[in-house]
């Protein structure tokens, strides 16, 4: 097996050394810098969706937003975690998920990022699609009992009723994985908003 | 024409297609359409591209429907520079374009619509009316029979009027209202006249031109 190289990166102007084929976040954590995550899980393949992670990349004089959950390390990458044009994206994000989700991890994190007033509304579903709950029953468990709906602005979680009856009374262990507490409050793990399993089976065939 | 000639005014080839527009086709309304379009288009994974679009929609829908602040045009612009910069794939990075360029070359329309309540092709229902001239109504009542919900009185002889609470704004009298009467207007950012008292006679003064 190849010896997996050593790359050498900056982060806010620290030098950090990470194993080849880390994601900038794991390379951070490591050292010790904070980059917030909310569709992040150490267990699960990367997936970038919240965008909250982005940081600012720069090399040859270019610059760049990338996700860090998911873009891997490479030698001399100049990588700003907190540049302003970081902090406008995140700050906007976060307002844009309290428009449908005011759950208080996302509030939490919207006070850190200075956002005092509501500029947006949206239906409030109480859910920011991080897809944990969605990720973590295929990929551990392998039970596909929750899954995604709709697309676009409709796109929602639902339980498969039928696996669903079977398996998810004794797990329950997307509840703690949830950023919003929808899960453990909206739902005993049995079905969401009346969904049929024919509406749920039509999306599990539509291309992600 | 070619993809670099495109790419210098801000626009880009797309699918290959193309669509030509005049000075009826209000800017506003075509941003709407475009970012309608996107709302159902987008896969919905990442919240720039699924939340930012949704955002954007309402806010155009507003300005259309004639409830538009001051401090939209802006917000537009906030958003659209970040949906641009931190969606997951090309749909959310290019969403924002229908927006920005409209806005970049037809400000004047977004502030026409926000702040006179006008819309300058006369598109967007909420900011026209349908009013009849009763100097130039020759009570031919083609309208008044075409009209489909009844929103226009009058008779033989007597000057017709729209009922403005009843009228739905479908352009059908200003489009059936004889061309060497042209009696009937669409106005945007100014208010209708006062109707003529009811029952007011038609004045002939047309007849000599014809
Ligand atoms: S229900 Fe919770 S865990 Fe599942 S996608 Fe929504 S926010 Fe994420
Ligand atoms: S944590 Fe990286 S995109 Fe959600």
């Amino acid at each position: 097996m190849k010896k997996l190289q050593k790359v050498t990166l900056t982060i806010n102007d620290r030098e950090v050394t990470a194993k080849e084929g880390m994601t900038i976040l794991e390379a951070a954590r490591d050292a010790g810098i904070y980059i917030p995550t909310l569709c992040y899980h150490e267990k699960l393949a990367p997936y970038g969706a919240c965008r909250i992670c982005t940081v600012e990349l720069s090399r040859n004089g270019r610059s760049r937003l990338v996700t860090s959950c998911v873009y891997t390390v490479e030698n001399g990458l100049i990588v700003k975690t907190e540049s302003p044009k970081v902090i406008k994206v995140r700050k906007l994000l976060l307002e844009l998920m309290l428009a449908s989700s005011p759950a208080k991890a996302i509030q939490d994190l919207a006070r850190q990022y200075g956002i005092e007033k509501r500029r947006f509304e949206a239906d409030k579903t109480n859910c920011i699609l991080c897809g944990l709950c969605v990720r973590y029953c295929s990929e551990i468990k392998q039970a596909n009992a929750i899954g995604f709906v709709g697309r676009g602005t409709e796109r929602r979680v639902v339980f498969h009723p039928e696996i669903a009856s079977t398996v998810c009374a004794s797990c329950r262990e997307c509840f703690s994985l949830c950023p919003t507490g929808k899960l453990p409050s909206e739902t005993d793990g049995v079905c969401f908003d009346d969904l049929t399993l024919d509406d749920f089976l039509k999306t599990q065939q539509s291309p992600a | 024409m070619d993809f670099d000639e495109l790419a210098k005014v801000g626009s880009m080839m797309g699918s290959g297609g193309m669509i030509v527009m005049d000075e009826d086709d209000c800017m506003v309304d075509v941003a709407r359409y475009f970012l309608t379009f996107l709302t159902e288009e987008s896969c919905g994974k990442c919240i720039p591209c699924r939340e930012g679009i949704r955002q954007m929609l309402t806010i155009l829908n507003r300005i259309c429907e004639g409830e538009g602040k001051e401090g939209d045009i802006v917000m537009l612009e906030e958003l659209s520079e970040v949906v641009q910069d931190a969606s997951l794939c090309a749909l959310g990075t290019t969403a924002p374009n229908p927006v920005l360029s409209t806005i970049r070359y037809f400000k004047d329309e977004y502030e026409a619509h926000i702040r006179e309540s006008r819309c300058p092709a006369g598109v967007c229902k909420a900011l026209v009316s349908y009013y009849i001239n009763p100097e130039q109504c020759q009570a031919c009542q083609i309208c008044l029979r075409e009209c489909p919900v009844g929103a226009i009185m009058g008779g033989k002889n007597i000057v017709h009027v729209i009922d403005q609470d009843k009228c739905t704004k479908c352009g059908t009298c200003l489009d059936v209202c004889p061309i060497r009467f042209a009696a009937v207007e669409k106005l945007s950012g100014r208010p209708v006249p006062a109707a003529p008292p009811q029952g007011t006679k038609v004045r002939r003064v047309k007849k000599a031109q014809q």
